[in-house]
């Protein structure tokens, strides 16, 4: 029974990846719609990253998750280097937290 | 040339790595988590190399744990949907042989997604793609391995801030692109399109749903260009040369520009 979960989810999940990866070719888009694909994949990158920053199980993730992200942000802006933007962002949440900031 | 082709893959190297080193954390308590739930090692280090989405993999073990193994895969897919639209917009990052993108497919994830496409599209595009998905695959599974051994013994990822690092790392990826006016008013009306349906949709579809922010540029562009019968709108003539197309290739490069 597990296995078969592992791997329904294992086909599954390749399944999307590999589909888009092909159909890329396949798909005669116009050359206008073309463009839109990249604008749409930051579209997804977006709502991925607002997402996670701000909710956690459908609610509220709290407050030291989206401060952590806000620092990693300015410093992203001001083209800080993206090792620093990162060990930044995980360091502010992590700090708040250690301070007792949900 | 090749020196600074060189300098911009070491870059990416090292950014991945600081990537790689907060997935292989997480890895580890996804390990750990997996196997106090019950699962054993072998389910545990299966699910890490053939599914490799730790979203949907945390998502599958709850759900298996609660007993309801149908939901574990309807719910892990749905989150996992978002694969697809990525893959079309990689496209030929991965190589042009068909060997490279059955394997390169599999390594696809949000990160390697956006360390690829925060390059312009050619051959360093598809250098940063294969050093993200690699090097990450390695991570999440040697994190994996590693937490199954250590199991309760590792860390709370959310006491270092780990979930601070994965979008912010995401969101600094995605930066340079957004000074396109377009692809900025696309992602932000998505993101905040996502964040107000996560309160109310199963995990998964609010991400999806940013994709409904693309009806913008299609709606400036069919006001521009005064509806769908104007030929303006579908440029397909197959040499690719006119003014149309031409403006439309700049913007997939503009897209995928680095700062740097």
């Amino acid at each position: 029974m597990l296995i078969a979960v592992i791997l329904a989810l294992a086909a599954g999940t390749y399944g999307f990846r590999v589909a888009g990866v092909l159909l890329r070719d396949r798909l005669d888009l116009p050359e206008w719609s073309r463009h839109l694909l990249p604008v749409g994949a930051a579209a997804l990158l977006a709502a991925l990253a607002a997402t996670a920053t701000l909710t956690e199980a459908g609610g509220f993730a709290g407050y030291a998750r989206p401060a952590g992200v806000l620092v990693g942000l300015l410093l992203a802006w001001r083209r800080a280097p993206f090792v620093l933007i990162v060990v930044a962002a995980a360091g502010t949440t992590a700090l708040l937290r250690l301070l007792g900031v949900a | 040339m090749r020196t600074a082709y060189r300098t911009g893959d070491a870059r990416v190297l090292r950014d991945v790595a600081a990537i790689g080193a907060a997935m292989l954390a997480v890895g580890a308590s996804f390990g750990a988590v997996a196997v106090a739930a019950g699962l054993p090692a072998w389910a545990t280090l299966a699910m890490s190399v053939l599914v490799y989405a730790g979203g949907a993999q945390f998502m599958a073990v709850g759900l298996i744990a609660a007993g309801s193994p149908l939901a574990a895969v309807l719910a892990g897919l749905l989150l996992n949907a978002r694969h697809l639209p990525f893959g079309l917009a990689l496209g030929g990052a991965m190589g042009s042989r068909r060997r490279q993108r059955l394997l390169g497919s599999h390594l696809m994830t949000d990160e390697a997604t956006a360390f690829a496409l925060a390059r312009p599209a050619g051959p360093g595009r598809r250098r940063a793609f294969w050093l993200a998905g690699v090097l990450l695959f390695l991570a999440w599974n040697a994190g994996t391995g590693l937490g199954v051994l250590a199991g309760g013994a590792v860390g709370d990822p959310a006491a270092l801030g780990l979930d601070a690092a994965f979008p912010a790392g995401l969101a600094a990826l995605l930066l340079p692109s957004l000074r396109d006016r377009e692809t900025r008013g696309v992602a932000l009306a998505g993101a905040g399109l996502a964040v107000l349906a996560t309160p109310l949709l199963p995990a998964g579809l609010p991400v999806l749903l940013a994709l409904a922010a693309l009806v913008l540029p299609l709606l400036s562009r069919r006001r521009s260009t005064g509806g769908p019968g104007d030929p303006g709108a579908a440029p397909d003539d197959p040499g690719g040369g006119g003014s149309a197309d031409g403006d439309g290739a700049g913007r997939v490069v503009r897209a995928g520009e680095v700062p740097c």
